[in-house]
């Protein structure tokens, strides 16, 4: 037997969410004809993570509804699934993954597609607290369901306004509850959008009767056995029956960061999506990565680049000369608003707001570096987040005047300056 | 209950029967190839493109305007596309013939 049929046996995933899916799906596309087996600690069959905060919250829908792919999908791709495993390491010299039952997995090619997860910060009594979750899994959903179903008139405390905050305050709102979210930061979203899209979405929480507080810093909570009392450093209290934290995330490295993996801001990954050992891959939410669009190592908690990389990285293992080179996109839903954004705004020096003029809560925020479109973020507003979108991919110089005017006529070469 | 056919970029036809949901979730559970639906259905992504059989437009319906919006990022997108998360199956769509796109 050559070397090359060697290397092509058995292909192990560590992870089976959206990156981890869509790798091994794409592992078989490419012609990959050894064994895949895909492992996760989430017992639940792989499904979608975004609409855990916004639409699935909301509806009656079971899991089922949410699914990445269908069961028989990964029988029919000969795709072996070992959920409810939780991985103890990986033997590098040995080329194994050691699992928690004592059992070990041989690999040719391992992929770390072990994502994220949500940070508990350590707020005393917040181990205590009744009622308190994180949103980012399928039974985190269950229990803020089953809490909601069992308590009219809930009270609900969201301690940090992001996306995930933001979004879980909307689905609760619309769910019956009483909702009052609280952030640190003088404004919502302060990490990643411009002050503008704050302003708005804080006023248009409000109109939906969610208090979006800032300045708001959680020092503690007590819990007196029937409600929750949440506390802030400027002695405010707010009782809550329910507590959402989302305050962000801490990226699952500690596997590749034992086996002696390159760890910088997350695992550290080539173009290629491979890590510093070259029969070890990594993608989605847990990599540290270049991109090109920017020039600079970027980490991204992105259905996106999950997916991008999960074909980089299925076509390299394949053979096949490929290079990461994708624009970072997002999405966030919340009441009936659509924000669609494409792009990092990190670094911009200038900001412009386009209000379509005939339409309410229609606008986008196009972010510039000198001339330079870096990134646009659209509210209900598709054809600004598809302009943004080609404009960044073409580097086209824009006329900022008629950009910003929402009498010129919104077209592309219209736009573009002469 | 709409029998819905797909043919894929090979030439592959498929015929798939649904009852509800979106047309997308249907060729996703059943791997059609060239149907993603990253966004899992909520007209985000454009990976679920397909081009309508002229004549079966009358059935499905043109796209709604953010749809028209979002297909303006698939230069391969014409009169006859739809992104198909947003095509909900019905007795009124049986029969429909959808070519993946490009």
């Amino acid at each position: 037997m050559s070397e090359s049929t060697i290397n092509n046996e058995n292909c192990v995933v560590i992870g089976a969410s959206h990156a981890g899916v869509n790798f091994a799906f794409a592992l078989r596309r490419e012609g990959w004809e050894g064994t895949i087996t895909m492992i996760d600690v989430d017992p639940t069959l792989p499904y979608h993570r975004p609409p855990l905060s916004k639409a699935y919250l909301t509806s009656a829908d079971s899991i089922e509804k949410n699914l990445l792919k269908s069961e028989e999908s990964y029988v029919k791709e000969n795709i072996n699934l070992k959920l409810g495993v939780w991985v103890d390491a990986i033997d590098r010299e040995n080329k194994k993954v050691v699992l928690a039952d004592g059992t070990s997995l041989g690999y040719d090619k391992l992929v770390i597609a072990t994502g994220a997860r949500p940070i508990m910060p350590p707020i005393p009594g917040l181990d205590t607290a009744n009622n308190l979750f994180p949103l980012r899994s399928a039974a985190d959903v269950a229990n803020i369901r089953n809490t909601v179903t069992a308590n009219e008139g809930l009270r609900v405390v969201v301690i940090g306004g992001g996306y995930i905050g933001l979004e879980t305050a909307a689905s609760l709102k619309k769910l019956g509850a009483d909702v009052t979210v609280l952030e640190r930061e003088s404004r919502i979203l302060a990490r990643v959008t411009a002050p503008e899209m704050s302003e708005f979405f804080q006023k248009f929480h409000a109109d939906n009767g969610v208090a979006v507080l800032t300045e708001k810093n959680v020092v503690s909570i007590e819990y007196n056995g029937e409600s929750n009392t949440v506390i802030c450093s400027d002695e405010t209290r707010y009782e809550a029956d329910m507590v959402i934290v989302g305050v962000g995330i801490h990226v699952n490295k500690e596997l590749a960061e034992k086996a002696g993996l390159t760890i910088e801001n997350g695992i550290l990954v080539n173009e290629k999506s491979q890590t510093s050992d070259e029969n070890i891959y990594a993608i989605g939410d847990c990599t540290f990565h270049h991109n090109p669009h920017y020039n600079r190592h970027i980490r991204l908690e992105s259905v996106q680049n999950a997916v991008d990389q999960a074909k980089i990285a299925a076509a390299a293992i394949n053979g096949k000369d490929c290079a990461y080179d994708a624009l970072p996109w997002f999405w966030s839903d919340q009441y009936d608003v659509k924000l669609q954004m494409v792009g990092l705004s990190q670094g911009y020096d200038e900001v412009l707001v386009r209000k379509e003029a005939d339409k309410e809560n229609c606008f986008s925020v196009w972010y510039f570096k000198g001339d330079t479109l870096l990134a646009v973020d659209a509210v209900n507003n598709a054809k600004s987040y598809v302009y943004g979108t080609k404009f960044i991919k073409g580097g086209e110089k824009l006329d900022k005047s008629k950009l910003s005017d929402p009498m010129a006529e919104f077209k592309p070469a219209n736009l573009i300056a002469q | 209950m709409a029998k819905i056919t797909f043919i894929t970029n090979d030439e592959e036809t498929i015929t798939l029967e649904g009852t509800s949901g979106s047309v997308m979730a249907l060729a996703v559970d059943n791997g059609v190839p060239g149907i993603d639906g990253d966004c899992g259905g909520v007209c985000s992504c454009a990976t679920c493109h397909v081009h309508v059989a002229p004549e079966d437009m009358e059935k499905t319906g043109s796209a709604s305007e953010i749809e028209t919006d979002m297909l303006e990022l698939d230069d391969n997108a014409d009169e006859y596309s739809r992104l198909c998360c947003q095509i909900e199956i019905t007795d009124a769509i049986d029969g429909v013939v959808l070519k993946v796109a490009k």
